[in-house]
C-alpha cells in the first residue's frame, strides 16, 4: 500500500468512507433519524480534546476511541432524555449537539493554554483534511467498512423491519433496544472514522445525502442500500479527484468551475458538494418520485381529464338526439363546465386534432369516432355513481361530484366488473347496457332522458 | 448619556470588558431563548442548528459582492442565506418528498461546504476565518467600538440590540397569534389567524437573530441559546408567559456564570455559555418538579411504599377473615406480598404508626388498621363484582384487575360502583363485600 501516490490513497479513503456512510445512512434517513449523524459528529470533538489530553496526538486510534466513547455518551443522553422526559427528539438533538460541541471548543482553547500544546492536530478534525490521510488510516477504514458491512448483513431482515415498523418488530419478541443500539452504534463508528476526512460539520453530509438520493430511485431497500453505498463511493471519489484537479484534467474542463483558480480546494466541502450535485440530480430527474416525472404524470392526468371530461359534457348534451349527433354551441359547453372561453376553445382545437369533433365556427360536433369514446366516458362516469348509489348508499344528487374524481382512474376490467356487480344486484336494465342513463337529473337538459322524475 | 458615559469611562479596561460581555452575552442569550421557545414548540428547533450553518455561503457572497466586511452588507447576505436554507427545505420535503429532517441536513451541509469553498477560492485574502464563525469573538468585544452619541459601543452591542427590541416588541404585539398558531395551527386557520405567515416571519425572526448573534458568539452559542433555554423552559412550566420568562433567566444565568468559568478555567467564552446552558437543560430534566426524573422516581417509590403498605393490610385482614389461628411472622408477611427492602420499610411504618402490632407469635391488625383494611378489601370486592356484572368478564379473570384497581378507588368511586351493583353484599367469589 505504500507504494500508493496521495491521490490514490484518498481516493481509496473517501470512496470507502462514502460506500460505508451512505450504506449506515439509509436506515437512519429511512427513520427519519437523519440528523442524529449530525449530532454524533459534533458530539465527538470534546472526546477528541480530552483523549488528545491523555495521550497526545501520535495516537489516532485512541483519538478515534475517544470519540467514539463521547459518541456513545451523547447517544446515551439523547435516549435517556427522549424516553424519560416531555422533551422532544429534535430539540434534544439539538442541545446534546450544541453542548457537546461546545465543550468540545472550550477543552480545545483549554488545549490551546497547554504549554506544548498544538490544536492544529485538532483543528483538522473540524474541517477534515483527506490529504494527511496515512496507511493506517485507510487500514482502519477497510476495517470499519468490512465490520459495518457485516453487521448489516447479518442483521439485514431485523433492521429492515425494525426501521419499517418497530412496534411490529417489538411484537416479535425481538430485542429492538439492542437493534437499535447497533444500528446506531455502527452510525457512530462510521461518523468517527469520517471525522479526519471530511471533518465535524460536513459529515452529516455523507450520512444523509446518499441514502436520500438513492430513495429516489427505488423503493426497495435492499436496493436502496445497493444504491446508496454506489452513490456514496461514487461522492467520495467525485469529490477527491474534483478537488485535486484531477477530473478537470480528464474531462477537459471543470464540472463544478472551484479549480480553475489554480488554489487547491478542501477535499471535504468539495465532496459534499459533489454529493448535493448528485442529490440534486436524483431530486430532479429520478423516474416516477422525481420532481420532473412527477410534474410530467400530473400534467397528462389534467390533461387527460380534461379531454374525458369534454367528451362526457359533449355526450350529454347530444343525448336527446345521438343519432344525429347535433351541433353544440361553444356556450352551451361553457355553461357546463367552468372554463375559460381560451381553455374551451383550446381543450377543441386537441379534440379536433384527434378526430373527435368537427368544428364549424362557434359549434361543435361528435364525430361517430368521438361518440364512441364519449360513451366509453359517460359510461365510467354513470356506472360509478350508480355503484356509488347501489353500493355506498349515498343521495343521487351527491354522487356526481365524487365519481367525477375517480372516473379518470377506471381499469376497463374495473369498469366490467362494476357493470356485472350491478346488472346482477338489478340495479342495471338490460337495455342499458352500453351506456346507462344518468341515475341523477342533468342540468339545463330537459331533453336529456332520465330516471329520476 | 454623559453620566454613563462618565461612569464606564472611569472603569477600568478589565471591568469595562467583563460589563459589555455581560450585556452582550445577555441580550444575544435572551434574544435567541425568547425566540427559541417557540422553535421547542413548535418541534423546529433542528432550524437553528441549520440556520446557524447556513449564513456562512451568504456572508462570503455578500462580501464578494460588496467588497466590503460592513455589518450592513453582512447582515443582508446573511439574512438572505438564512431564509433561503428556510424555503429549499420547505421545497424539498413539500415538492420532492424528502423527509423533514434529511432535507434540513442535505440543504445546510451544501450551503456550508459552498460557503467554505467560496471563501477559499475567492476571498481567501481576507479575513473570514471560518473558526471564528464557529467559535464566536465574545472575548474580543470590547476592542471594536464605534461612537454612538458620546458613547463607545461595541459594534457586536449594536447589532444584537435592536434586534433584542425587535424581538421583545414582536412577541408583545402577536402574544395572542403567536400562542394560537403555535399549539393549534389548525384552530389558528380557522380563526383566520395565517398560520403559514407566522410561520415565515417566525423563521425571518430566527434568521435575524442567528444574524445578529453570529459575530458576537458563533453559530455554536446560537444554536444552544436557540433550544436550550426554550427547552429548560418547556420542563419548568406549563404557561407560556412563564416558559418565556424562564427562558430568559436562563439565557442570562448562562451569559453570566459562562464568563466567570471560561475567566476562571481562561478558555473560550460563548462556547461555555454554551455549556453552561447545556447544564440547565440537565438539571432540568433530573429536578423539574414535574417532569424531571428525580421527582418521577420519587412519585413511583411512593406509589409502590403505598401499595406495599395496602396489600400488607389488605392480607392482613383476609387472614383474619379465613379465621387462621396462626400469625404470620414479619419476615412471612413481608415475603407474602413480594418481599424486598421497600416492604419491610412498609411494614415497620405501619407498625409505628400504630396500623398492625408486632408481638411475639407475629403480626396482626389494630381496630385502626383493620378499619382501614376493610376499605381496602371493600374496593376490592366492589370492583370484582363490578367487571362480572357490567363487564361480564368470568370469575376468574377479576381477581387480578381488582388488585391493580383497588388502590385508587377512592370513596365517592366506591359509593358510585355500589350505587350501580344489584348485590352490595357478597362479592363474585362468594365471601362478603365489608361494609362501609
Amino acid at each position: 500500500m505504500t507504494g500508493l501516490s496521495i491521490t490514490a490513497k484518498v481516493l481509496i479513503g473517501t470512496s470507502l468512507l462514502g460506500c460505508v456512510a451512505g450504506m449506515a445512512g439509509s436506515f437512519v434517513v429511512l427513520r427519519r433519524r437523519a440528523l442524529v449523524g449530525d449530532m454524533l459528529a459534533h458530539a465527538a470533538l470534546p472526546g477528541l480534546c480530552i483523549a488528545y489530553l491523555v495521550i497526545g496526538d501520535r495516537h489516532r486510534l485512541g483519538l478515534l476511541l475517544g470519540a467514539f466513547l463521547a459518541g456513545l455518551l451523547a447517544m446515551g443522553v439523547l435516549t435517556l432524555v427522549t424516553r424519560t422526559t416531555r422533551t422532544k427528539e429534535d430539540a434534544a438533538i439539538g442541545i446534546v449537539l450544541s453542548t457537546f460541541y461546545a465543550a468540545g471548543i472550550v477543552l480545545l482553547s483549554v488545549i490551546a493554554h497547554v504549554p506544548q500544546g498544538n490544536k492544529a492536530g485538532l483543528s483538522t478534525y473540524l474541517f477534515g483534511q483527506a490529504s494527511s490521510m496515512l496507511d493506517a488510516d485507510i487500514a482502519i477504514l477497510s476495517v470499519v467498512s468490512l465490520v459495518a458491512l457485516v453487521v448489516l448483513m447479518a442483521l439485514y431482515k431485523e433492521l429492515k423491519v425494525f426501521s419499517f415498523d418497530p412496534e411490529f418488530a417489538r411484537s416479535q419478541g425481538w430485542p429492538t433496544l439492542m437493534l437499535d443500539m447497533t444500528m446506531m452504534g455502527t452510525l457512530t463508528v462510521v461518523t468517527i472514522v469520517g471525522l479526519p476526512i471530511v471533518g465535524v460539520v460536513l459529515m452529516a453530509a455523507l450520512i444523509i445525502i446518499p441514502g436520500a438520493a438513492a430513495r429516489f430511485w427505488t423503493e426497495r431497500l435492499g436496493v436502496m442500500l445497493v444504491l446508496s453505498a454506489v452513490i456514496g463511493a461514487a461522492t467520495g471519489s467525485l469529490g477527491t479527484l474534483e478537488s485535486s484537479g484531477q477530473l478537470a484534467q480528464w474531462l477537459g474542463f471543470d464540472p463544478l468551475g472551484l479549480v480553475t483558480g489554480g488554489i487547491a480546494m478542501p477535499t471535504g466541502p468539495v465532496i459534499v458538494l459533489c454529493g448535493a450535485a448528485i442529490f440534486l440530480f436524483s431530486v430532479l430527474f429520478a423516474p416516477r418520485r422525481g420532481v420532473i416525472s412527477r410534474a410530467v404524470s400530473e400534467v397528462n392526468l389534467r390533461r387527460k381529464t380534461a379531454r374525458e371530461n369534454l367528451l362526457r359534457t359533449l355526450y350529454e348534451l347530444s343525448e336527446h338526439n345521438l343519432e344525429q349527433r347535433p351541433p353544440i354551441a361553444l356556450e352551451a359547453i361553457r355553461a357546463r363546465r367552468a372554463w375559460s372561453p381560451w381553455a374551451a376553445r383550446w381543450l377543441l382545437a386537441a379534440a379536433s386534432r384527434r378526430g373527435d369533433v368537427e368544428r364549424k365556427q362557434n359549434q361543435v360536433r361528435l364525430t361517430p369516432k368521438g361518440l364512441r369514446r364519449a360513451a366509453e366516458v359517460t359510461r365510467a362516469h354513470r356506472l360509478w355513481e350508480m355503484f356509488l348509489i347501489e353500493g355506498a348508499n349515498i343521495a343521487s344528487d351527491h354522487v356526481d361530484r365524487d365519481a367525477d374524481s375517480i372516473e379518470h382512474l377506471l381499469t376497463p376490467d374495473t369498469l366490467d366488473a362494476l357493470e356485472k356487480r350491478l346488472a346482477d344486484s338489478g340495479a342495471l336494465p338490460e337495455e342499458d347496457r352500453q351506456v346507462p342513463v344518468s341515475p341523477h337529473a342533468l342540468e339545463e337538459s330537459e331533453s336529456t332522458p332520465s330516471r329520476d322524475p | 448619556m454623559t453620566t454613563i458615559a462618565e461612569w464606564l469611562a472611569q472603569l477600568d479596561d478589565q471591568t469595562r470588558t467583563t460589563l459589555w460581555i455581560f450585556t452582550v452575552g445577555s441580550l444575544t442569550n435572551v434574544s435567541c431563548g425568547l425566540i427559541g421557545c417557540f422553535l421547542v414548540l413548535r418541534r423546529m428547533s433542528l432550524l437553528g442548528d441549520a440556520l446557524a450553518h447556513a449564513v456562512l455561503p451568504g456572508l462570503a457572497v455578500a462580501f464578494l459582492l460588496s467588497g466590503s466586511l460592513g455589518i450592513g452588507y453582512m447582515f443582508v447576505g446573511a439574512l438572505a442565506a438564512g431564509l433561503l436554507t428556510t424555503l429549499l427545505t420547505q421545497a424539498l420535503h413539500k415538492h420532492g418528498g424528502v423527509p423533514a429532517d434529511a432535507s434540513m441536513g442535505v440543504v445546510f451541509t451544501s450551503l456550508f461546504a459552498l460557503g467554505v469553498i467560496l471563501i477559499r477560492r475567492f476571498a481567501s485574502q481576507v479575513h473570514i476565518d471560518t473558526e471564528c464563525v464557529l467559535e464566536g469573538l465574545l472575548d474580543y468585544v470590547g476592542l471594536n467600538t464605534i461612537p454612538v452619541a458620546g458613547l463607545e459601543l461595541p459594534r457586536q452591542f449594536l447589532s444584537i440590540a435592536p434586534v433584542f427590541l425587535l424581538n421583545v416588541a414582536f412577541i408583545l404585539l402577536f402574544w395572542k397569534e403567536l400562542k394560537i398558531s403555535s399549539f393549534d395551527p389548525a384552530l389558528s386557520t380557522t380563526m383566520s389567524i395565517p398560520a403559514g405567515l407566522m410561520h415565515y416571519v417566525l423563521m425571518a425572526l430566527v434568521a435575524l437573530t442567528a444574524v445578529a448573534s453570529f459575530e458576537a458568539v458563533g453559530s455554536i452559542l446560537v444554536i444552544a441559546m436557540l433550544i436550550a433555554p426554550g427547552a429548560t423552559a418547556h420542563l419548568l412550566c406549563d404557561r407560556l408567559g412563564r416558559m418565556l420568562w424562564v427562558a430568559a433567566g436562563v439565557g442570562v444565568i448562562s451569559a453570566i456564570a459562562g464568563r466567570l468559568l471560561a475567566v476562571q478555567f481562561d478558555t473560550n467564552t460563548a462556547g461555555m455559555m454554551a455549556v453552561v446552558a447545556g447544564a440547565c437543560f440537565a438539571l432540568a430534566v433530573v429536578l423539574s418538579p414535574r417532569y424531571g426524573l428525580a421527582s418521577k422516581m420519587i412519585r413511583n417509590a411512593r406509589t409502590s411504599l403505598r401499595i406495599f403498605s395496602e396489600d400488607l393490610l389488605g392480607m392482613l385482614y383476609r387472614l383474619e377473615e379465613l379465621a387462621v389461628q396462626r400469625s404470620l411472622g414479619r419476615g412471612e408477611a413481608v415475603q407474602a406480598v413480594g418481599g424486598g427492602l421497600l416492604a419491610h420499610w412498609e411494614l415497620s411504618r405501619l407498625i409505628r404508626r400504630g396500623y398492625v402490632v408486632s408481638t411475639a407469635d407475629g403480626v396482626r391488625l389494630t381496630e385502626q388498621g383493620r378499619r382501614h383494611a376493610r376499605g381496602l378489601v371493600r374496593s376490592h370486592r366492589l370492583w370484582e363484582a363490578y367487571l362480572v356484572e357490567h363487564l361480564g368478564l368470568p370469575h376468574d379473570h377479576v381477581h387480578a384487575p381488582a388488585e391493580r384497581m383497588e388502590h385508587y378507588i377512592d370513596e365517592r368511586l366506591a359509593r358510585e360502583i355500589s350505587e350501580r351493583l344489584s348485590d352490595t353484599e357478597v362479592d363474585p367469589h362468594g365471601r362478603d363485600i365489608p361494609a362501609d
